[in-house]
């Protein structure tokens, strides 16, 4: 392994954080993660609005435990864009930045006077992150890029749950995470450019486009399939493309999940002559019958029953877990995913850490989120002295 | 302009998605990507077929995740066969791979073994959970990730059983996670010259997709979440969040203050219940219900142009056949097209984010197994 322990990739990099909520402060947790100094240029009233989004009541130092989450390791400028002095000394800021990351809605940054001509202007070196929901053009660009909204427009809400539910969301901020990864990928690609070509770039992601790219193997069979809608199984739907048995299905004390696996086989292993009937083809043309013999065979004994049967013969299935039984696993306790964070007066939170490992070292931050304009004085002084 | 990542080179030896989703968002920026595949068929995702669709002999699924890639077929259990990918990696600025644990190691082609003839190479390794520990050697599939994770308690309604994401979140989530990795470390490569081992998991990705949530529940005592009794859609978000039934078709609804939610459907006792905090969780089934029974009273559409007039965060909830017929789908100019035979055309999706105000253009198909075998034995000396 490469000494390279305090080597984050990262190093000296300084990132712009002027986006709220979700997919553009995630962006810049990563990029923290890699070793950069993230720092949020926040309205002076308030901050970002995440701050005050408390979530089942959940508070570290005032603001909300989930503004921690998102913004854990940061610093935190406050200033008023509208004001002329705080924007110059936000403009010199800009000129002393690697990347700056923006959610506005499109056209706000330009009125400011920070769209990416002036910026590049400003700084030629610079990368240019900017999240929207729905791209910068089309009728639906003004409208609020929020995750259920866009899930909603996606066609994601018709592929969970099963044949006679309505629509079924996913229920957390699925999209906000894909495009947070992908404005971080574009990024770093232009920052790997710039070290050969010396300058900077644009890169512009949205929600509606990161839905589409999180369901693009099943909407491609979907484009090249005649643009016929998937149907949801009738039981136990995990992927409206997958044939049977995949899927879960209720055991007499929980439930299991079981992949792919071949009709002979599941055949042969449940005892179940009924199956062997059907040909391997008809997994998919008559996927729900053959699921509702499977369901009814498994519902007769504890899933511990089923795993021992299907595992040793190398059939690809698991528990369906709930989080005290996840964080509780063996396979939690060996990924360590969590760590615990601090603010400055020593409360403290755990959260989960970078998901990625380098060169066999986990990332972790230890710092929770700035109070709002923690660090403005001393990042404005900074800049006096450069 | 120029592609970020052109001149870079790609050695992939992973197979279904993960590790190939990883390679291709390094194609779409530029790079070039080699897929090393078995000899005895290749990767077992052209056999894959999700549903009856298959192009050219290979699953629809396979050119999905493998389009515009270059493929040479290896036994890495011969002699030949492994001298062949040492070549390869030899030059490889990145290699990839998502074989279970100590299977890359007993090869000779783990990354202890390929920076001994590559020192700086960039080397990405995905696994189900991990490299230690009971679980290390689980098959690291999608759907038995996500039933190990908790996520599948977060999307349904209360009396729901457990439901799965219905896309493979798992397998996309890490590849992105290992995407930006092996970014992360061709930037320090760029500025210091070293290579670096870059890991992550299903496990891992799925932890990350959740940690809004899983937060939350680390630190109130470990209270779980409550989907609701119906058109649940957040499990520790008040209401009015959720989906709603309606004259035709459905609508979701996003956070929105009662007080303006109230006037805006004609409700009074919304209307009341703003001045109270916390109303909306404290309510929150009963909000639930009173604006359930409002909006089955108009169609979708109606519901989302009037709404969206007053500023509410609102959409009809479209199936695939409604969103590629809207102008907003048009406007993200995410497809290319190409024709197949004299009657039929192949549709791919293209990169999800645009670079200097361009999205990447690859639209050719994948490979058929080893279709630059040829070429790439005599550019690597093989």
């Amino acid at each position: 392994m490469p000494d390279t322990t305090l080597d984050l990739p990262l190093r000296g990099l300084r990132v712009l954080d002027f986006a709220q909520f979700l997919a553009g402060p995630v962006a810049a947790l990563r990029l923290c993660d890699l070793g950069a100094e993230v720092i949020k240029i926040e309205r002076p009233q308030g901050g970002d609005l995440c701050r005050s989004m408390i979530v089942n009541n959940q508070k570290l130092e005032g603001d909300s435990l989930v503004f921690h989450t998102f913004n854990r390791g940061k610093k935190s400028v406050a200033a008023d864009l509208k004001q002329p002095a705080d924007l110059a000394k936000v403009r010199a800021l800009v000129a002393s930045a690697d990347v700056m990351i923006h959610n506005f809605r499109p056209g706000v940054m330009e009125r400011i006077g920070l769209g990416y001509p002036e910026v590049r202007a400003l700084n030629p070196r610079l990368v240019y992150g900017a999240v929207s929901g729905y791209g910068t053009t089309g009728p639906l660009r003004d409208k609020p890029g929020q995750d259920l909204l866009v899930q909603s427009l996606s066609g994601i809400a018709w592929l969970n749950g099963n044949a006679g539910d309505g629509p079924v969301p996913t229920g957390f901020a699925m999209l906000d995470v894909a495009t947070a990864g992908n404005l971080v990928q574009g990024i770093l690609a232009c920052l790997v450019r710039r070290s050969i070509s010396g300058t900077g770039g644009l890169v512009e992601v949205d929600l509606m486009s990161s839905a589409i790219d999180m369901t693009f193997e099943q909407f491609t069979c979907f484009l090249n399939d005649n643009e016929q809608q998937p149907r949801r199984h009738e039981i136990g739907n995990a992927n409206p493309y997958q044939p049977a048995p995949y899927g879960l299905y209720r055991a007499s004390d929980g439930f299991f999940a079981f992949a792919m696996t071949p009709l002979a086989t599941v055949a042969r292993l449940l005892d179940a002559p009924e199956i062997a009937g059907f040909a391997q083809s008809e997994a998919f043309s008559r996927c729900d019958e053959i699921k509702a013999i499977v369901a009814r065979i498994c519902a007769k004994k504890p899933v511990q029953h089923w795993l021992d049967i299907l595992e040793p013969a190398g059939i690809w299935c698991a528990p369906v877990l709930d989080w005290p039984g996840f964080v509780a696993s063996e396979g939690f306790a060996a990924l360590d995913p969590v760590q615990t964070i601090r603010t400055g007066s020593g409360a403290e939170a755990r959260t989960t850490r970078c998901p990625i490992r380098l060169d066999g070292q986990i990332l972790r931050g230890p710092d929770a989120a700035p109070a709002l304009g923690a660090d403005t004085a001393m990042i404005f002084a900074g800049l006096a002295d450069r | 302009m120029n592609w970020p990542l052109e001149g870079i080179v790609v050695v992939d030896f992973s197979q279904f998605l993960a590790g190939p989703y990883a390679a291709l968002r390094l194609l779409d920026m530029g790079a070039r990507v080699i897929k090393v595949e078995n000899t005895a068929g290749g990767d077992l995702c052209r056999y894959h077929y999700l549903s009856d669709t298959r192009i050219e002999g290979d699953s629809t699924l396979f050119h999905a995740i493998n389009r515009g890639k270059e493929s040479v077929a290896l036994d890495l259990k011969t002699p030949d066969g492994l001298a062949a990918a040492q070549r390869l990696v030899a030059k490889a600025d990145v290699v990839i791979q998502n074989f279970r644990p100590g299977v890359m190691a007993r090869l000779g082609l783990d990354y202890e073994a390929v920076r001994a003839i590559n020192p700086d190479v960039i080397y990405g390794s995905i696994s189900g959970y991990g490299t230690k520990g009971d679980w290390a050697d689980l098959p690291g599939q999608d759907l038995l990730a996500q039933a190990r994770s908790g996520i599948m308690w977060l999307s349904g309604n209360v009396a729901d059983g457990p439901v799965p994401v219905g896309l493979p979140i798992a397998d996309i989530s890490t590849g992105a996670n290992l995407a930006m990795g092996l970014l992360g470390a061709l930037f320090r490569h760029a500025r210091t010259g070293v290579g670096a081992l870059v890991e992550t998991s299903l496990l891992e990705s799925l932890a990350e997709m959740q940690f809004e949530f899983l937060t939350t529940f680390l630190n109130n005592g470990r209270k779980l979440p409550q989907r609701l009794g119906s058109g649940s859609a957040h499990g520790y978000l008040g209401a009015p969040y959720g989906v709603y039934e309606t004259a035709q078709g459905h609508l979701a609804l996003a956070m929105t203050p009662l007080a303006i939610l109230g006037p805006a459907l004609d409700i009074d006792a919304l209307t009341e219940l703003a001045g109270q905090p916390d109303a909306g969780f404290a309510h929150r089934e009963m909000i639930h219900d009173l604006i359930a029974a409002r909006l089955l009273a108009r169609r979708a559409d109606e519901w989302e142009t009037d709404l969206g007039a007053l500023d509410i965060w609102c959409a009809r909830v479209l199936t695939w056949p409604e969103m590629i017929a809207g102008p907003a789908f048009r406007a993200l100019d995410l497809v290319s097209s190409q024709s197949a035979t004299e009657h039929s055309s192949l549709h791919f999706l293209r990169a999800p984010f645009s670079l200097d105000g361009r999205r990447q253009q690859v639209c050719r198909a994948g490979p058929s197994l080893d279709a630059n075998g040829a070429a790439i034995r005599s550019e690597f000396g093989v």
